[in-house]
């Protein structure tokens, strides 16, 4: 087994080789650069946006206080509408559960929307394991399927792609459509491709974005019309989504779908938004026969458990953290090595998979606050971010289900910051350490560590900033 | 998995979380005018590629017919159960065929998918500030209308349209009625997952008419 600190090892390579992919590069900050800019453009009145993302924040918190008897009563109102529920804990029950629905209807081929929780269980791989064949239809879900890889970003999962590697990946693929690089084109194809496949296929699985515990509703938010596609034609549709997605009220959804759209790309609102409270009733020519919803929890119920982190759970996964994270936007999705990247990802994972898993990824933060600013239900970040840190280096806040407190501790590191807290807490010492410094400047090594890989070491002044001071005549106050 | 739900649920339970207050009930108005409302709708829809008409109760055939002949439509899907269906048929447009939704999906999906260029259904209603059409897909007129076909036209009388998708939904009376599948379609379906240049037309319609009676 490798130690937690390992981790960290692996994290740096996973930095060195997004960094060293100046394509990928190239496409993450044009995508972001664009993203923010529409963002900011589709807010234009500041107080709206503030009012907005208080009264988000407040319907979210709510849902979370209420949890347990919100699940219960959509649980009970879906029922009356003839959706089927189903609970898993983990991973391995909620792709069970899944393949024993397709398997009671001999479903062999599934067309799936986007759902970051399906990513999360692994779905696709374990269904093709047991013989469904699944096809993302969502354009850029379906690009990376095509290219075998994960989602880069939760809203844009083929952002890191550029339309060369695009057209290249779709002329491998489907050999008989003319290699072209044009866009229309290219998303014209995946059109004929899909178009098919929805038509024939056994089952339609997607996530869910809110659901509605008054009235027994999912809400399903897209542009493309996959998402109605896959819960409209096939004969089975099966929701996947994490218990924390639902809310109390229908007329808590309005404000939710506001900010979304505008905080996820800009846009006033979605192409569709497709709100679902039962399958095929008696008479109706379409829409599922049957309708299913998995419930996740997968480690959410743990995360509730503190009052600080359960504001992890607020998230709506608009990505607008992400877009407007300096570090995302330098390394890209790939590089967190998580299902869940950016800032929200830094925030959740480790508290779903453990600090001595993937803790490292709080250290790839700059506390620059961006991420607070943009998010739409005010979760703040950065000061979660902070508290995960010191819990992996200290863990002596002692909650209850967060693995690994304490994992990531080196002891050289507390060593060196016990000297220091040592030092600036006493002024007397401190005065010393001072003296000692300016006068002792040329004795600075020039090579500190990981410090100076990339940077140059710092050198004390030749007079401090209190010799400064006191020497134009101030005092110490 | 009853287990699972026990489980989930005991855990949830153990945690009583301090409470955050009621949360107020914001419903954004903006007391638009039936004139502003139709041109903030037109102005967002349009800027998302629909195709705009307005024409009133009396006339609004004639613009169907213009529709259908600026997109060489031939055949057209649409119930004849819905008051305007009952109007297409007894007031036919000149070389247009009209199809019914008759069978269940599932027994004529491959022509569905295949041989149908437009579909027509009438609209709950539409929303100014977002520029959204509601549809609420009914017996008669069923989900697959608006989705399979590349030409979507929807019918939107004018006095249903409200400022904010929060009035529509407490207005009318959303949550007492929930249907199988209410939807909120702004433009014709899009993607920009490649390189984040917009295409129209990935999945669902790739065009959409809005025509508006006065």
């Amino acid at each position: 087994m490798s130690s937690p600190l390992q981790q960290f090892e692996q994290f740096e390579q996973r930095i060195h080789n997004a960094l060293d992919n100046p394509q990928v590069r190239k496409n993450f900050r044009h995508a972001m650069s664009g993203l923010m800019g529409k963002r900011a453009l589709s807010f234009p009145d500041a107080d709206e946006l503030s009012e907005l993302r208080t009264q988000d924040r407040l319907i979210r918190a709510n849902a979370l206080l209420k949890l347990p008897q919100l699940l219960e009563k959509l649980e009970a109102n879906l029922i009356a509408n003839g959706i089927q529920v189903h609970w898993a804990e983990n991973a391995e029950q909620a792709n069970n559960i899944a393949l024993d629905i397709l398997q009671s209807h001999d479903a062999k081929t599934v067309v799936k929307g986007k759902s970051m929780v399906s990513e999360e269980v692994e779905m696709n791989h374990f269904l093709e394991q047991h013989d469904v064949t699944v096809t993302e239809s969502d354009l850029g879900e379906f690009i990376i399927q095509l290219a075998g890889e994960a989602p880069s970003h939760i809203v844009m999962p083929a952002v890191h792609k550029n339309r060369k590697e695009i057209a290249r990946l779709f002329h491998e693929k489907f050999p008989h459509i003319p290699y072209t690089e044009d866009v229309d084109q290219l998303t014209l194809s995946a059109r004929q491709i899909m178009r098919e496949r929805f038509e024939q296929a056994d089952a339609g699985i997607t996530g869910v974005n809110f659901m509605v515990a008054e009235t027994g509703t999912l809400c399903l938010v897209e542009n493309e019309g996959n998402g109605r596609m896959c819960s409209t034609v096939p004969p089975l549709h099966i929701a996947i989504t994490g218990i924390e997605k639902v809310v109390e009220k229908l007329s808590d959804v309005p404000p939710l779908l506001s900010i979304l759209a505008r905080s996820a790309t800009g846009q006033l609102i979605t192409t569709y938004f497709n709100m679902i409270s039962s399958p095929r009733k008696e008479g109706e020519k379409d829409g599922p026969k049957e309708v299913h919803l998995i419930l996740l929890d997968n480690g959410r119920s743990h995360v509730r458990m503190d009052e600080e982190l359960l504001e992890t759970l607020r998230c709506i996964r608009c990505g607008a953290c992400m877009n407007h994270c300096p570090v995302y936007v330098q390394v890209g999705g790939h590089a967190y090595g998580t299902v869940y990247p950016g800032p929200i990802g830094t925030v959740l994972e480790p508290q779903l998979l453990g600090l001595d898993k993937i803790g490292a990824l709080t250290s790839a933060c700059t506390m620059c606050g961006a991420c607070a600013e943009v998010c739409p239900v005010r979760i703040p970040l950065p000061k979660l971010i902070n508290r995960l840190r010191s819990e992996a280096v200290e863990g002596k806040h002692g909650v209850s289900g967060l693995r690994g407190q304490g994992s990531l501790r080196k002891n050289k590191e507390s060593v060196i910051w016990n000297f220091w807290q040592w030092l600036y807490s006493s002024p007397a010492i401190y005065g010393l350490f001072l003296k000692l410094a300016t006068r002792l400047r040329f004795l600075t090594p020039p090579w500190l560590g990981p410090w100076t890989r990339y940077r140059t070491a710092p050198k004390p002044a030749a007079k401090s900033l209190h010799d400064m001071v006191a020497s134009e005549g101030f005092d110490n106050e | 998995m009853n287990s699972a739900r026990e489980n989930i649920l005991t855990r949830l339970r153990q945690k009583n979380i301090t409470d955050s207050g009621e949360v107020p009930l914001f419903v954004p108005s903006y007391n638009w005018s039936g004139e502003e409302k139709i041109e903030k709708f037109s102005q967002h829809i349009q800027a998302v590629h629909a195709e705009v008409h307005r024409c009133n109760k009396q006339n609004w055939l004639k613009t169907l017919a213009t529709v259908c002949k600026e997109k060489e439509l031939s055949r057209l899907l649409l119930s004849l159960q819905t008051e305007i269906g009952k109007e297409v048929q007894t007031n036919p447009i000149e070389s247009i065929e009209l199809l019914q939704y008759e069978q269940n999906a599932e027994q004529w999906k491959q022509d569905f998918f295949s041989d149908i260029t437009a579909g027509l259904t009438t609209t709950k209603g539409a929303i100014a500030e977002t520029g959204s059409v509601m549809l609420w897909p009914t017996v008669q007129e069923p989900r697959l209308i608006s989705l399979v076909p590349p030409i979507h036209i929807a019918i939107l009388d004018a006095e249903n349209l409200y400022d904010t998708f929060a009035q529509a939904v407490q207005e009318q009376g959303w949550v007492d009625e929930m249907p199988t599948n209410a939807l909120l379609i702004s433009g014709p379906s899009k993607t920009a997952d490649i390189e984040q240049v917009l295409a129209y037309g990935v999945h669902g319609p790739k065009e959409l008419v809005v025509i508006i009676r006065d």
